[in-house]
């Protein structure tokens, strides 16, 4: 089956079934507001991200999807300057609340970028990597099925299986980022965070990734910001359409137009620009 | 567009150069010059290294040279064992590795990974500093304060006037800018994605920064120790001053010894005569250091080579 028809059965070919219907959401944004020292840059976004559900934020560049993503995890609080106001509920825990460990909140939720970025380690000590700094003790036979485990369920084991002693960096660009999604498997996180995860991919290895995306959301959460609205119609279950503004005082900023099923944003969204952009006539 | 002007006369169409461009050769021949002149200065150091230096190995074997025990040339019978010399610049250059490697990486590392864009833009500029010390002044910090205040007043060493230890530990300080500065360089140009990719799986600032940052850095970060170590070698003012100079197989960095450097600054201050065994001597020692950094050198783009990581 291409990711093609499987993602037309997601997320467009509804056919009154309940897919895209958040059933029980495991993060809330609730007037979420990101400041880079005074740039007020994502202003007031409320969304929910349903359990085990892909959902995808699109939108123009600049419209702040990056940064609401990055928030979801706290590698926001990297950047000196940021700063966030409003909440993000996570399993009945604010985020951003004083005794929240940014480090706890990123073992939890793992994050996979645009580029890949795999260690100058071995393909093994890569996916070790994570399990390692996170304290898990693990013996030797116990690390090695783990690797197997997080490469196999990235659809890498085959292709790497006999050369796991060599550097990450030998792999080709799409092995790599599957190298970097089973990397953050390995530490079992609740919630898989990707940043334009296919954007320096070729049609081919972004057609395996979007296959382990569907693969992927059986134990997990998926949250992906795409640039590629086919891609978002082809994997997730809900969209969120992200748009920039200039305020009063000339400044340009991200907000959230809508969120909805993907078959309605897609389809018949209740706003004419997502309308706009998804059609293309977007300025 | 009109089409007259499209219709260029063949005639007064053509690809010749419109000039001679005699600046660009210029330019070009210049340059080239200024690279040939300090390739030319090197082959006549290398020169006028070797000429006096075969000169020696003509009247004492090289083997005796290499291991012999005894460094007297000017006694009677003369003795050119030259072993006590590398065995005092092993001193100095070890000690001042174990200062330097340290401290070096550890304000490297502050300054990449922890301090905040502020602090750095202050403190790099301050630790380079101290590269900018004439040695003569480390020498006698080495002498007046290192060995007669730290090492005999504060920690009650029995120690004479002239120490490696003293000489090691001010030529440490001397080079920990060198290992600072560069191995710095190295971590900042470790691309800000692979810290991310860390401290996305749960990471922190440690793990990320001694399990990513630095074997991703891990050649310049040899790099930068080696052109420490060659420095120490090298380094002549400090041990002529604050080790001493007497030849000597010690097992003590409490005593002085003589190194190569400094066996170099006190015989050629001029009473040798030209041509003399003892004025080659100079040569043939110099010729051992010449050989000893260059390995060195060789040995860091080996590295470098082998351990760049192309991010």
């Amino acid at each position: 089956m291409t990711s093609e028809s499987q993602g037309l059965s997601r997320g467009m070919h509804l056919g009154g079934s309940t897919r895209g219907e958040i059933v029980q959401p495991i993060m809330e944004l609730r007037n979420l507001n990101v400041y880079y020292g005074d740039f007020h840059a994502v202003r007031d976004i409320s969304l929910d991200v349903g359990a085990n559900q892909i959902t995808a934020f699109i939108g123009p560049s600049g419209c702040g999807k990056s940064t609401v993503l990055r928030c979801l995890n706290r590698t926001n609080d990297l950047v000196p300057s940021a700063r966030v106001t409003g909440g993000i509920d996570y399993r009945g825990h604010d985020l951003y609340g004083p005794s929240v460990d940014p480090i706890e909140v990123r073992r939890r939720v793992g994050m996979v970028f645009q580029k890949p970025n795999p260690f100058p380690k071995s393909i093994f000590d890569n996916i070790a990597y994570g399990p390692r700094v996170t304290g898990m003790k693990l013996n030797k036979s116990e690390t090695e099925d783990l690797v197997e485990h997080a490469l196999s369920k990235a659809g890498l084991w085959s292709e790497v299986k006999d050369k796991l002693d060599q550097s990450g960096f030998a792999l080709s660009g799409g092995q790599q980022q599957r190298l970097c999604i089973a990397r953050a498997i390995a530490t079992s996180p609740d919630i898989l965070l990707m940043d334009e995860p296919c954007a320096s991919l070729d049609p081919i290895a972004t057609s395996l990734i979007e296959d382990l995306m569907l693969e992927l959301v059986n134990d997990y959460t998926v949250v992906i910001v795409t640039h590629n609205m086919q891609q978002a119609a082809r994997v997730s279950d809900r969209t969120a359409f992200f748009s920039a503004k200039i305020d009063d005082a000339g400044q340009r900023f991200g907000h959230l137009v809508e969120m909805d099923q993907t078959s309605k944003i897609f389809t018949n969204p209740s706003d004419s620009r997502t309308e706009d952009y998804i059609s293309g006539r977007f300025g | 567009m009109s089409d007259s002007s499209r219709s260029i006369s063949t005639s007064d169409f053509s690809l010749r150069s419109s000039s001679p461009r005699i600046g660009e050769r210029i330019i070009r021949g210049t340059l080239f010059s200024a690279s040939a002149f300090s390739v030319l200065i090197t082959i006549g150091i290398v020169w006028s290294l070797l000429v006096p230096a075969i000169e020696f190995f003509r009247q004492v074997p090289i083997m005796d040279f290499l291991t012999g025990t005894r460094w007297a040339p000017r006694f009677k019978p003369a003795s050119y064992g030259v072993v006590p010399l590398l065995i005092g610049t092993l001193w100095t250059t070890g000690i001042a590795l174990l200062v330097a490697v340290p401290f070096g990486l550890g304000s490297a590392m502050y300054l990449s990974e922890y301090a905040s864009d502020k602090t750095r833009r202050r403190l790099k500029p301050v630790v380079e500093l101290l590269a900018g010390i004439p040695t003569v002044v480390y020498g006698f910090f080495a002498i007046e304060f290192v060995t007669r205040v730290v090492l005999k007043d504060w920690m009650g060493l029995t120690v004479g006037t002239f120490s490696v230890l003293s000489a090691g530990l001010v030529m440490g300080v001397m080079i920990i800018p060198t290992v600072a500065s560069l191995s710095e360089d190295a971590l900042s140009a470790v691309p800000l994605a692979m810290r991310q990719g860390s401290f996305a799986l749960g990471a922190n600032k440690m793990q990320t920064t001694l399990r990513v940052v630095f074997p991703a850095a891990f050649s310049g970060i040899a790099a930068a120790v080696v052109l420490g170590i060659s420095r120490a070698v090298g380094e002549t003012m400090i041990v002529a001053l604050a080790a001493g100079n007497k030849p000597n197989i010690s097992s003590n960095p409490l005593e002085g010894a003589q190194t190569m450097t400094g066996f170099i600054a006190n015989a050629a201050l001029g009473d040798s005569r030209v041509g003399s065994l003892e004025y080659d001597t100079l040569f043939a020692v110099g010729l051992l250091l010449f050989t000893m950094t260059l390995i060195i050198n060789f040995i860091s783009i080996r590295l470098v080579r082998r351990y760049r990581e192309a991010y």
